[in-house]
């Protein structure tokens, strides 16, 4: 497992560094848009208002500074298919965000939504033998887990120790100190295609940029969208994005499941575009102006211009009602709700205490969607929008920059992975110090 | 024939503006804060050094400006308020000013500006019978000179010539004969000029003797021996010369020594002052001495 984790590590030191330099970027790679945050980190409450009421969760520490969105280009599915497109989609976002910023960024965190991910329970048992659990124990314990064949051409992307267990006490946060024999500890591991991640990161270095941190966009968007009691009792975030719908279960305040459906805004447009024989950029119009999920009386009334340019009279003055255009989103939209239901079952999501859900992303803007969704995910559904940070303009504040939101958390305060803990000495090189001084310490 | 049907760009395609690889390193580039700054402030500076460089490196724009330069210079120089005019000369004998006028400038007006007021004090310092001197250009044009002249106070023979010494042992002047100064004490000898203050003391401490000194004379750079006329010496010690020679003086007060037929007069040891006779004196005591023993022998 050892060299594995080393381009994460490289990573995590590349991110400090950039919080040091106080500029870091956040690049969320979406299926329809790109969007980019410059993020300025000043130490904590720089920016703490007078009134004395102190920020939340330690987000005062940075401030965005710059913000830009573009509409992607290349993306499908929300993995990268044409580079030089999604490199100049990446540049636009940048170059734009550093703009309003006036400020150079070398360093990106970027998040992905497709490339499959996959989730992984691990767990691993160490006997600590009636000694004090120290940092070396919790590294060795996760060491020991045993990971499954997840494949040659996957990658890891997330691999966070969500419980530890010390003989017959569960629900341990932080075990180093206590004393017990048996301690064990539960992991969840997400891992996605590697050649995604590949292409992130070639198309961030085409673009002078270095990559200090990536992350699944489900993971944080449910990080930005679910409150803190939801985090903690169990809640799915369902994050509708354009090409990909991400699923993410958490419980505990850790991400205990990881999913994506291959579908999402984009497949609703498509279906409008081929239902009403009209452009795709009419068909995105007119579901974002006119498009529902719950048809009503008066939508039969309502007649809606759908154009064109043909010159054929007849062909360009052609109307459609509300209704017909709801009839053809509804489906699909129910196709995508009831395929993430598949995937919750499946992950046993109504064992959890919490049955919470939680739509985010920009396909949530759908009028009617939480009434829709509350007949396929359950009783407990609503509809969520980022939390909000300081600087964040006014244009960014929707439930689409919820996973962009989500980075900008997961940049200033990201919880521990597998990598951020100590290497265990058994995996140290054969001569180094530490490990002498780890026999040393086991044998006198 | 033209078409009908109004087709525009945008609606085949959706525009995609992206900053070209370049644009977006230029962009880069002049965020960066350091090469902003070199950029911002360094080259308009390259550009005026540049400029100004070009301009100064003909030899008639050199020129030129040195001429734009001093003529104003000259004329504000010249103004009639800052013309030296006259330059009286204060302290000092007849001697020394006539020496000091030599060094200054002769031709009047000058401006003021012309002069080095730090070098002529200098060059007049440098003479010898002057010991500090202050120059300044004063009121209404006037360059005032005030000298501090040396005050000799004692004369020190250094083989033929005459040497005029003051106080700190400089040398303010010569003179062609003891005749010329016969107020000051004559000193003589090697080193004698660096115990100035010491001869002055003996010579104050001669008191009745004063009239027969001669001089004082430096001995092996560490005494002094006091000469009187009829070449009589007193051979004073290194140390405590003047309680030595007060000896001498109540010696000769109260057998009135020195009027004797006595060479020497030798206070090197303390303990034990020694006398030396002349030849024909110590002849004829030893004469009387024998005399006497033989008229005892016959009694």
């Amino acid at each position: 497992m050892g060299d594995l984790y080393d381009s994460q590590r490289a990573m995590r030191q590349m991110r400090k560094a950039a919080m040091q330099r106080g500029v870091v970027a956040i690049l969320d790679i979406g299926t329809s848009k790109i969007a980019c945050l410059v993020l300025r980190f000043d130490g904590p409450e720089q920016f703490r208002s007078s009134d004395g009421v102190g920020s939340l969760a330690g987000q005062s520490q940075f401030r965005v500074i710059g913000a830009a969105t573009t509409r992607s280009r290349g993306v499908r599915f929300g993995e990268i298919e044409a580079m030089q497109e999604t490199e100049r989609a990446i540049r636009t976002a940048v170059q734009a965000a550093q703009k309003m910023a006036n400020v150079r960024v070398d360093h990106v965190i970027a998040c992905l939504s497709g490339a499959r991910p996959r989730s992984y329970g691990l767990d691993g048992t160490l006997n600590v033998a009636g000694g004090m659990v120290t940092e070396q124990d919790i590294s060795q314990v996760m060491a020991s887990c045993d990971v499954p064949d997840y494949g040659v051409d996957r990658e890891v992307l997330h691999a966070q120790p969500v419980n530890f267990a010390l003989d017959h006490r569960s629900g341990l946060a932080d075990p180093r100190g206590q004393i017990g024999n048996e301690l064990k500890t539960d992991m969840h591991m997400l891992t996605v295609d590697a050649t995604a991640i590949q292409n992130i990161f070639y198309c961030i270095k085409r673009c002078d940029l270095e990559l200090a941190g990536i992350a699944s966009s489900a993971y944080v968007s449910g990080m930005s969208s679910l409150v803190e009691d939801e985090q903690e009792l169990g809640a799915a975030c369902i994050d509708l994005g354009g090409g990909s719908t991400g699923i993410s279960v958490f419980m505990k305040k850790h991400m205990i499941f990881a999913d994506s459906v291959r579908m999402g805004g984009d497949h609703v447009t498509s279906d409008i575009s081929m239902g009403l024989q009209i452009p795709t950029a009419t068909a995105e119009r007119i579901k974002t102006f006119y498009g529902g999920v719950m048809a009503t009386g008066m939508d039969d009334r309502e007649m809606i211009e759908i154009g064109g340019d043909t010159g054929d009279w007849e062909h360009d003055r052609r109307t459609v009602s509300r209704a017909e255009l709801i009839g053809i989103m509804r489906p699909r939209v129910e196709e995508i709700l009831e395929e993430v239901r598949e995937r919750l079952d499946a992950a046993g999501f109504e064992h959890l205490p919490g049955q919470q859900i939680v739509l985010t992303g920009g396909g949530s803007q759908i009028p009617g969607l939480d009434g829709l969704a509350s007949k396929i995910l359950g009783q407990q559904v609503r509809l969520g929008r980022p939390l909000r940070v300081q600087g964040l303009p006014q244009a960014a504040i929707g439930p689409a920059f919820s996973s962009a939101v989500g980075l900008t958390l997961f940049a200033a305060n990201p919880q521990d992975e597998w990598w951020d803990f100590e290497i265990p000495a058994e995996n140290y090189p054969a001569r180094s110090l530490k490990r002498a001084v780890k026999w040393f310490k086991d044998n006198w | 024939m033209r078409s009908l049907i109004r087709r525009t760009a945008s609606d085949a395609a959706p525009r995609d503006p992206a900053p070209s690889r370049l644009g977006y390193r230029y962009q880069r580039l002049m965020l960066t804060p350091g090469f902003r700054g070199a950029v911002r402030i360094g080259v308009p500076i390259l550009l005026i050094v540049a400029i100004a460089g070009s301009w100064y490196s003909k030899p008639e724009n050199r020129a030129n400006l040195s001429a734009t330069i001093a003529e104003p210079k000259q004329g504000f120089q010249q103004r009639p308020q800052l013309m030296v005019q006259t330059m009286p000369v204060t302290g000092g004998d007849l001697d020394a000013m006539t020496e000091v006028t030599a060094l200054l400038p002769t031709e009047f007006p000058f401006s003021s500006f012309d002069l080095d007021l730090e070098k002529i004090r200098a060059d007049i310092e440098a003479l010898d019978p002057i010991k500090s001197a202050s120059v300044r250009v004063g009121q209404a044009g006037a360059l005032e000179v005030r000298l501090n002249p040396r005050v000799p106070v004692a004369l020190w023979r250094d083989g033929a010539t005459l040497r005029l010494i003051d106080a700190e042992g400089i040398q303010s002047g010569q003179i062609l004969a003891r005749a010329e100064r016969l107020d000051l004490p004559l000193i003589a000898g090697d080193g004698a000029e660096e115990h100035i203050a010491e001869a002055l003391e003996i010579f104050d401490a001669a008191g009745p003797l004063i009239t027969r000194v001669r001089g004082l004379v430096r001995m092996g750079e560490r005494r002094w021996d006091m000469v009187l006329d009829r070449d009589q010496r007193i051979l004073l010690p290194g140390d405590r010369p003047v309680s030595a020679l007060d000896r001498v003086i109540a010696l000769n007060q109260a057998q009135d020594m020195l009027n004797r037929d006595v060479a020497v007069v030798d206070m090197r040891n303390e303990a034990r002052p020694t006398l030396r006779m002349n030849e024909e004196a110590a002849d004829a005591l030893r004469r009387v001495s024998t005399t006497i023993i033989d008229d005892g022998a016959d009694n």
